[in-house]
């Protein structure tokens, strides 16, 4: 499998302003990393532009903040779309974040038949887990469906959805919710895309998947494999599939943030190593390795560095890419797979009973399991029952990592100075005329995205066009589920 | 005699991450207190009103979002106005040292960082609500 390709390393990076991320990406290609990863701000993963109120004191913290095509053609200037992948954390405003990515590649004059790359815009996840939604989910849905159909005409070798486990298991579930809640979103998406008429083989082979890299080695490489042997089954024989790629399921893996400490932080990268090499021997297509100081900040240039010399490691040095699923016929991974497939089947047939991933949504279903299963691991920690180095097993007091990334209100002033500047510039006759086009679309049953594009391209900030839609679709308050 | 210790737990701000916030809920009701969960995307005129009208003795904050210098200074000015200066204010998440230090010099009285036992912000709750009755 790797011989002929390796998988691509592809660090999640994004912080303060478009400036500073881009000369970010620019370091990280510099240092051997092979694809793009975007993590967007609080405001911008939920739809609010960096001068709105409730952006105070979030803008550039926990990722780029990115209010307008200005900001996405900054982001990437000096990286040609036509040569390099790209991945796109954003979920609630995908359709308008990816319509200023292919805003920016027309710029380029790139080809949108030729690019590639991947949107995370797997909304149910949000509800389950991440709580980064804006509107209910069936417009929701309809609009994942929206960017499905629009990737297939328009934009063939882009990834329109990342379905999610990562973010399950980061909210504290088991490595068999986190398999079977995730596929049966998959299951959830192919539905609604099918329903809109959308044959399966004509966008099945672009869907793609996201997980976690968690600390017990053979249950995650048992988890990829149970993965890649469901997701097969149940394209074919559920939906039909009959072309190979909508059998593949493709991933991309994260090292778990939630098992890196506080406490003794060198630890992390041991973590982490380890955590990489599960996602390897399990055929992850990409990875992110975590930081050291995930349990302090954003990655620091040198720690980011070093998460990626972790992958090079493993990648050149360790032979591990001699074979292609280099474990299977081991006694114990065949067995441990036959379990979680088993384990991630019965609750699938569950959410099935329910009527789908919606009712169990609305019925909490996910939630409390995962609210149940992230309360035994943290007792199983405070018993001690479960030892995490460092922590309640070989404390020590020691060092604090050194050159934490730090971002202070500086990125706020200075993207509220460029969207003042925005707002004068360009023509709000256009952007108002582009909104009102995008609420009609919205009301009614056509594409969103053309209409998108255009209020894209009036420069309409992200924060204008989910409140067009906002209007439409109305917003969604979660019940908390402890 | 002993009436349960009221708290209050809240998610300011955007950060939707509440694992830790519904985790700290839970092992204080285990612990015989009297918890209210506010959900998330909670301002600070939210958590102080809620604090309020659930006559709380402690505010429990969930903040990883970065933003608690923007956050705290805001809630702890508001209870002062509404006369609430006694609520027992503690705060949970991503804050570095720096940051903790002044937030307790401005009336945090705790700040718990990633990896905090259940039991000691138990323990501490307990006696800090003690020390004021």
């Amino acid at each position: 499998m790797y011989q002929g390709r390796l998988w691509t390393m592809r660090q999640f990076s994004g912080f303060a302003t478009p400036e500073e991320t881009n000369r970010r990406y620019h370091y990280l290609l510099e240092q051997g990393q092979t694809g793009l990863s975007v993590a967007f701000d609080l405001p911008t993963l939920l739809g609010v532009d960096a001068d709105h109120p409730t952006a105070l004191g979030e803008v550039g913290k926990c990722g780029v903040a990115v209010s307008s095509l200005d900001d996405m053609l900054t982001l990437f200037a000096g990286i040609p779309l036509a040569g390099v992948t790209v991945s796109m954390t954003i979920n609630s405003p995908a359709a308008v974040i990816w319509a200023m990515y292919l805003a920016v590649a027309e710029s380029q004059g790139a080809d949108w038949t030729r690019i590639s790359g991947t949107l995370q815009n797997d909304i149910l996840k949000e509800y389950i887990a991440q709580k980064e939604y804006l509107y209910p989910p069936r417009p929701s849905m309809r609009l994942v469906a929206d960017t499905i159909e629009f990737a297939a005409r328009h934009v063939p070798r882009f990834n329109p959805v990342s379905i999610s486990g990562y973010h399950i298991r980061e909210a504290g579930s088991t490595a068999v919710q986190e398999l079977a809640f995730t596929l049966r979103d998959g299951i959830e998406y192919v539905e609604w895309a099918v329903e809109r008429g959308l044959p399966v083989d004509s966008f099945a082979g672009r869907l793609s998947f996201f997980f976690n890299a968690h600390s017990d080695f053979f249950e995650e490489i048992a988890k990829y494999r149970a993965a890649r042997r469901m997701w097969a089954v149940i394209m074919r024989d559920r939906f039909g599939a009959r072309d190979e790629r909508s059998l593949k399921l493709r991933f991309h893996t994260q090292t778990a943030g939630c098992s890196l400490t506080w406490q003794q932080p060198y630890n992390n990268v041991v973590r982490t190593a380890v955590q990489a090499l599960a996602g390897v021997l399990g055929g992850t297509q990409s990875l992110h390795t975590n930081s050291l100081d995930e349990a302090y900040a954003l990655p620091g240039e040198r720690a980011a560095t070093l998460a990626l010399r972790t992958q090079q490691v493993i990648a050149y040095e360790s032979g591990v890419t001699a074979a292609p699923d280099p474990l299977g016929g081991s006694y114990f991974v065949e067995r441990l797979t036959a379990e979680v497939e088993r384990a991630a089947g019965d609750y699938i047939r569950r959410i099935d009973a329910m009527g789908g991933m919606i009712p169990a949504i609305e019925a909490g279903f996910p939630q409390r399991e995962i609210a149940q299963a992230s309360y035994d691991y943290q007792r199983s920690v405070e018993t001690g029952e479960r030892k995490i180095v460092g922590v309640n097993a070989f404390v020590e007091s020691e060092e604090r990592p050194m050159e934490l990334l730090a971002i202070d209100e500086s990125a706020a002033r200075r993207q509220e100075e460029k969207l003042a500047a925005l707002r004068k510039r360009r023509s709000q006759a256009r952007v108002d005329a582009t909104l009102d086009a995008l609420r009609r679309a919205a009301a009614g049953s056509e594409n969103t995205m053309p209409a998108i594009l255009d209020a894209v391209r009036a420069y309409a900030t992200v924060g204008e066009i989910c409140q067009a839609l906002a209007e439409v679709f109305g917003g969604y308050q979660e019940k908390s589920i402890l | 005699m002993d009436e349960p210790i009221r708290v209050l737990i809240a998610k300011p701000g955007l950060d939707g991450h509440d694992r830790g916030a519904k985790v700290i809920a839970r092992a204080l009701r285990d612990a015989g207190m009297e918890v209210v969960y506010t959900g998330l995307r909670q301002t600070p005129e939210m958590i102080v009103n809620a604090a309020l009208q659930e006559d709380v003795q402690v505010i429990g904050l969930s903040i990883l979002s970065g933003a608690h210098n923007a956050i705290l200074p805001r809630i702890l000015e508001l209870l002062r106005e509404k006369g609430m200066g006694d609520v027992l204010v503690i705060v949970g998440g991503i804050v570095p040292d720096e940051d903790a230090a002044q937030l307790k010099q401005q009336g945090v009285a705790a700040v718990y960082q990633p990896g905090a036992s259940l039991e000691e912000i138990v323990r501490f709750i307990r006696s800090s609500v003690q020390q004021a009755a």
